[in-house]
């Protein structure tokens, strides 16, 4: 479990990895924290030609408040997003998601911009950031775009991230008033990643009529995905516990299509959802009254 | 004698080195010049081999050599038999033992093809993708049920079935109780146990001296002195040329007692052919498919009552999965026929099993070594039998215990290690009675688990027994002797993974010579050290190399009586042993120290007298007759939410009899330790393999070993019924943690969803298999 | 590709200079470049935790990273943690105390990860302890007197008022 050769690069800016991304593209792979690229390399799963390293370069790692937004630099690390206060006062939902991420051993090499451009279906942060309607700032030596969560995530493992593209910078909306957040994930074990997860936005106005319903679920599909019948089954009605359920059992049955695999069925990955959902709605419900 | 360390919670010699990072484990060893080695295995299940080129890999930089089984000529032969089979009447034995590197056929996933030696493991690695490997792939036997059948391949091809052995054991007339039997109970039941998965993988460094003709080895093995004694046979060498050191190894738990592995053939081979230092360190993905496993058996049993619950008699017949070869012969299915009786008196008994040939990795002994299977059928068969009959499940078990009087205990057929299974002591109800207590099992039943199911909570309790053999022969041997420092050394033949071996046997001897333990210095595991013995397993460490210790000790206590008495001119009767010295009994002032006593008894000049030896040395040996039966009860409180299925344990008891305890905080430590991999067994470790005989899961974040939120605290009691059958009175332990886990999980998971009324005949669970079994059963509800 | 990278890093307050592949994981540099052997490999994927290290005060799996990614770190090593004269670390002796090692080989790995949540934790409940503990196999000791080691060492230092 040794990786095969590669040639390695460490470049000090944004500019230095644009230029050698230009050059080598598709043989090359942004080396961040390295937690799901250098196990894959151990296994030779993964054997890049190149290796960009882009711990050095100090301007990819920020957390700051931006026009009322969070922005985050993407090699910022999982431990400093989990302890940020800037983090918990404007995007809540990411900080009480952190700690479902694996291990502190883990999260102190892992980084947001990492897991977001994994893209893992069973991860955490993508889930999150969907939920959180984050853009995503993507960098090549020709132009910079910024791209919503929402068109980021295209398939298993494939997002729109060019082979030539650096995503140097996330920006997370703060949360508008009367919205409530939840995150919730059944796993084997702690730190493991989750059979099934969900993140929840929910506002509601001032007779807890459903304003705003963004839910995403982790591990039932080929990447994070969003619950339009369950939204639907809420937008405008009443945050009760009736449409809740109702909600809850949309997003298991019209949602999803669960795989099946060795740790879960299909049909425990819907039920799962069904029960976590819930649970999920009723304590975003809470915090949506009291935000 | 004082016993002022016997029986008292020492701390360990070892831990200090253990602790600052400075002991010796095999890949610590690093020798100028050294090669590394990396394996091609196989990508198939079953195959044919149609060519292997190598050249390219020979062509890579660093790359020192490729080997092929036919570039080992004569050397290449299959593995020993190491555990012929019993003597059973009628038995059939197929016996089919590992190759060093497959021929003509794949037999599993991951058998060696080819060796690369590099410069370094990445080099190695790298060349081992340049090999090719041309191939016919052939259907491969992975399902147990089908291996059998008349379709099934034949993976060895010079037998007309997949069949590795046909045993049948019988006890009494189960036919003829069968018809008088008030109650028949007849169930299928599955269980599998998985993987050893020590932290520490194998490993091996050879390093053949030319100039001094010597061999030194450094295995992760669990029986270095068989490893020398047949590795100088294979490679023409006499005994002594031969060095085998088990250093510091980092878990065993059976699977490092296998020889030999195809590794451990080649490695030390290789340094011969190149002469020189050559490493290889086997990684986690090997380990998976390299390392032997333990599997499965489908059982259908049946156990036939008297209204009142006694047993009259069980039958089981079952099926064993033994992997692609079977060179531990029948020793885990017959560990299961035997185990499966437990602490209960079973009259009439009538077991069959057929070990099977499939396309996996090779079956061995894994911690508790199929008593599992036997015990978790027992079990359940008495659970479903109190359901049925309406008799309390501790009651049932009380009904069925052996009684004190009834030992020694001849269950009439013969066990693992060719003797018959006889129970040589035991004394059941006492520890049953006190893990109900320590539990509070009525109390719980009567009141907290109504009340939590009154307020919408699932939860259940389980309780149930065990009996394992352990401690069987051979023999294990020991040398000590005191050194002129006054320190002791003691050599032992058997390698140590973690059982603190350093401080029980320390323990033993520092009673014995009147010195503390920090002064005795225990080495095991070298074969320079000592070269009598067999290895750890079947919990027989501190049995039969413990009572060996003992004896060589009780030998050099007589030599220092006999040297001081002549030293002080007092009667032997006169002499106490203590801090380091011999004294004079109500003469302080007349004592000899014990580093003394070494000079005086080899001295320099003069002579030593006939009939006196020199120094003081003395070696022994321990032989038992047969092995001794430790036995227990576990009893645990689970909480399961039936909507994400998830399994809490709140509470677990562990009541154990293991005769007289050496150390009690190590014996606790190997329970907590079996607890845990019995938790694994039952609830997160699965091997999942598709039916090519691909194993899915062969990484530690797909098969899940649990981690401390999943292993709860665990409450010990001990009881002691000491075993007549050594000098200590001391039964193995190592085992019995893991043993009944299974079985408990069952009762106890049942019990906290008996709302659901379902019946639990398999292990492992997981929430996704309880979900699948709550629907089927909701489901058959509905049909009928 | 072969070539070399100088690398120069600070271990356990010793700095040391050697030169190696990019794709030497830092576990095999500590280990078989520097002869630090104390830090384990169990799995070489993250999992097990035995590889753990200390980088720049926060640990890590040293068999997730290049070595070359450790120039100009300051590390800490499970060889760092006793005394210079050889008494044990607190938390050491606190392992040996409560017997929280069996064959030793999943144990630097645990003191490494505990060292960092000691200091951000001196009030742990058990229940932290063992999440804390949760990123680290151990398959001898059923992890029990792990947190009993834990929380001996937590109420002594918590008794004690220096
Ligand atoms: C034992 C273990 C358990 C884990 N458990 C979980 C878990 O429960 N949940 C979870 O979500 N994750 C888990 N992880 C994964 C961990 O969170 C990873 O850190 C994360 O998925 C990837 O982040 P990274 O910074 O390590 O990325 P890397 O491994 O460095 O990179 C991952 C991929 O993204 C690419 N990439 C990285 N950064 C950029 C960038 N800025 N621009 C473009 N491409 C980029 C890389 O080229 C690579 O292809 C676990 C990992 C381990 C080892
Ligand atoms: S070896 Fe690094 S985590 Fe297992
Ligand atoms: S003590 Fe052996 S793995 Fe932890």
């Amino acid at each position: 479990m040794k990786p095969a050769p590669f040639k390695y690069f460490a470049p000090s800016t944004v500019d230095e990895v644009l230029a050698l991304l230009a050059e080598h593209g598709f043989d090359a792979k942004i080396l961040a924290g390295g937690q799901s690229l250098i196990p894959t390399m151990n296994f030779r799963l993964a054997q890049p030609a190149v290796l960009i390293d882009i711990n050095r370069i100090e301007n990819l790692f920020f957390v700051r408040e931006e026009a009322g937004e969070l922005r985050v630099g993407a090699m910022t690390r999982h431990r400093t997003l989990e302890r940020s206060s800037t983090v918990s006062r404007l995007a809540p939902l990411l900080t009480e998601t952190m700690p479902n991420i694996a291990h502190p051993q883990i999260r102190n090499r892992g980084t947001i911009g990492g897991s977001i451009a994994h893209a893992d279906p069973a991860a955490e942060l993508p889930a999150t950031m969907l939920a959180l309607r984050a853009r995503f700032k993507l960098a090549s030596a020709s132009e910079a775009r910024w791209v919503e969560a929402s068109d980021f995530f295209i398939d298993l493992f494939m997002t729109e991230l060019q082979p030539e593209e650096l995503l140097t910078e996330i920006a997370v909306p703060a949360l508008p008033k009367r919205t409530g957040f939840a995150f919730k994930e059944i796993a084997r074990r702690h730190g493991d990643y989750a059979l099934v997860g969900v993140a929840v936005l929910l506002a509601v106005d001032e007779e807890n009529i459903c304003t705003d319903a963004n839910l995403v679920f982790m591990s039932v599909g080929n990447g994070p995905v969003v619950g339009e019948q369950a939204q639907q089954a809420l937008l405008g009605k009443k945050a009760s516990a009736e449409n809740m359920d109702l909600a809850a059992a949309a997003a298991a049955s019209e949602d999803i299509d669960p795989p099946s695999d060795m740790h879960a069925s299909s049909d425990f990955r819907r039920h799962l959802t069904k029960v976590l959902l819930k649970e999920a709605l009723q304590t975003a419900f809470e915090r949506a009254q009291k935000a | 004698m004082a016993t002022r360390y016997f029986g008292k919670p020492i701390k360990r010699n070892e831990d200090p080195r253990l602790l600052k990072g400075q002991a010796l484990f095999v890949d610590d060893v690093n020798l100028p010049d050294m090669l590394h080695v990396a394996f091609v295995r196989s990508d198939y299940a079953h195959a044919k081999i149609k060519s292997i080129d190598v050249s390219a890999a020979r062509e890579r930089e660093g790359v020192v050599a490729v080997y092929t089984a036919e570039d080992l000529g004569d050397y290449w032969q299959p593995g020993p038999l190491l555990v012929p089979p019993p003597p059973i009447a009628g038995l059939t034995f197929n016996q089919k033992t590992q190759v060093p590197l497959a021929k003509d056929r794949l037999k599993h996933v991951g058998e060696p093809i080819a060796v690369i030696v590099a410069a370094s493991r990445y080099i190695a690695e790298d060349a081992a993708e340049d090999v090719i490997v041309d191939v016919e792939p052939l259907e491969a036997v992975a399902d147990l049920e089908s291996a059998l059948s008349d379709e099934a391949p034949v993976i060895h091809e010079d037998l007309d079935s997949n069949l590795s052995a046909h045993v049948v054991q019988e006890k009494g007339n189960y036919a003829k109780i069968r018809a008088q039997a008030d109650v028949l109970i007849k169930r299928r039941i599955f269980y599998d146990h998985g993987i050893a998965a020590a932290m520490e993988n194998r490993g091996i460094v050879a390093h053949w001296n030319a100039k001094e003709q010597h061999l030194k080895i450094w295995d992760t093995t669990q029986a270095p002195i068989p490893i020398q004694n047949g590795l100088a046979a294979m490679l023409g060498l006499s005994e002594s040329q031969v060095q085998v050191v088990a250093p510091f190894i980092g878990g065993g738990f059976g699977p490092k007692i296998m020889m030999f592995y195809p590794e451990e053939v080649l490695i030390p081979w290789i340094s011969m052919q190149l002469q020189r230092p050559v490493k290889w360190i086997e990684d986690r993905r090997e380990n998976f498919f390299a390392t032997t496993h333990e599997r499965s058996q489908i059982h259908d049993s049946e156990i036939a009552l008297t209204r009142d619950g006694k047993v009259l008699g069980v039958q089981d017949v079952f099926l064993h999965d033994a992997g692609a070869y079977a060179p531990y012969g029948l020793t885990v299915p017959i560990n299961s026929q035997c185990t499966l009786l437990g602490p209960y008196d079973v009259p009439n008994y009538y077991s069959e099993f057929k070990a099977v040939f499939t396309n996996k990795t090779i079956v061995t002994p894994y911690r508790g070594a199929g008593r599992q299977h036997g015990v978790f059928v027992m079990e359940r068969l008495l659970d479903l039998a109190a359901k049925q009959l309406g008799i309390d499940r501790v009651e049932i078990r009380r009904r069925n215990y052996l009684t004190p009087d009834q030992f020694p205990h001849d269950h009439e057929i013969v066990y693992q290690d060719f003797a018959p299974l006889v129970y040589d002591s035991g004394n059941y109800q006492p520890a049953l009675e006190r893990a109900a207590e320590m539990i509070g099992f009525h109390d719980f039943i009567k009141n907290d688990q109504p009340a939590a199911r009154t307020a919408g909570r699932h939860l259940g309790i389980g309780i149930v027994s065990y009996v394992e053999g352990t401690g069987i022969g051979p023999y294990e041997g020991a040398r000590i002797k005191v050194d002129a420092s006054g320190k002791v050394n003691v050599a032992t033949g058997i390698g140590t993974q973690g059982q603190g071996h350093f401080t029980s046997f320390a323990q033993i001897v520092a009673d014995q010579l009147g010195v503390t333990v920090d002064n005795v210095r225990v080495v095991t595991g070298d074969t320079c050290e000592f070269h009598w013995g067999t290895g750890t397993f079947a919990s027989r460490g501190a049995v039969v190399a413990g009572n060996a210790i003992h004896a060589a000790a009780v030998g050099v206590r007589k030599k220092i009586l006999k040297h001081a008495s002549e030293h002080l001119e007092a009667a032997e009767a006169d002499l106490v042993l203590d801090n380091g010295a011999v004294h004079v009994k109500g003469v302080p002032q007349k004592s000899v120290s014990l580093g003394e006593l070494a000079r005086i008894s080899n001295p320099l000049r003069g002579a030593v007298k006939p009939g006196m030896e020199p120094g003081l040395e003395s070696t022994d040996y321990f032989g038992p007759e047969r092995g001794t039966t430790a036995s227990g009860v576990h009893a645990m409180i689970v909480e399961v939410d039936p909507d994400a299925m998830m399994v809490e344990i709140k509470r677990f008891v562990v009541v154990h009899d293991c005769g007289k305890v050496i150390n009690p905080m190590i014996l606790e430590g190997q329970i907590h330790g079996g607890v845990a991999q019995g938790i694994g067994n039952s609830f997160y470790e699965e091997l999942v393999y598709d039916e090519g005989g691909q194993l899915l899961n062969a990484s530690l974040m797909d098969y899940l070993l649990p981690t401390a939120t999943d292993v709860p605290h665990i409450e010990t009691d001990h009881i002691e019924t000491p075993s007549p059958l050594n000098p200590l009175g001391v039964k193995g332990a190592g085992e019995a943690g893991a043993i009944p886990v299974g079985a408990l999980f069952a009762q106890a998971i049942e019990d906290a969803l008996s709302d659901y009324d379902l019946e639990i005949l398999e292990i492992p669970l997981s929430p996704n298999r309880l979900f699948e079994l709550v629907h089927m059963q909701a489901a058959t509800k509905q049909e009928s | 590709m072969n070539t070399q990278i100088e690398i120069s890093v600070k271990i356990n307050g010793k700095q040391y200079s050697a030169a190696a592949e990019p794709r030497l994981l830092l576990s095999d540099f500590l280990r078989h470049e520097l002869g630090l052997t104390g830090t384990h490999v169990g799995c070489e994927h993250g999992v097990c935790g035995a590889c753990t290290v200390l980088l720049n005060g926060e640990a890590v799996r040293s068999c997730l990273m290049f070595a070359v990614q450790a120039d100009g770190q300051d590390l800490l090593t499970v060889e760092g943690l006793a005394a210079a004269n050889g008494d044990l670390h607190p938390l050491q002796a606190a392992f040996r105390e409560a017997h929280a090692l069996q064959c030793g080989f999943c144990t630097p790995g645990f003191l490494m990860s505990l060292l960092p949540f000691l200091q951000d934790k001196p009030d742990a409940s058990e229940e932290e302890i063992r999440a804390a503990l949760s990123g680290n196999l151990c398959r001898c000791t059923g992890y029990q007197n792990i947190v009993k080691a834990v929380k001996m060492l937590l109420e002594e230092s918590n008794s004690d008022p220096a």
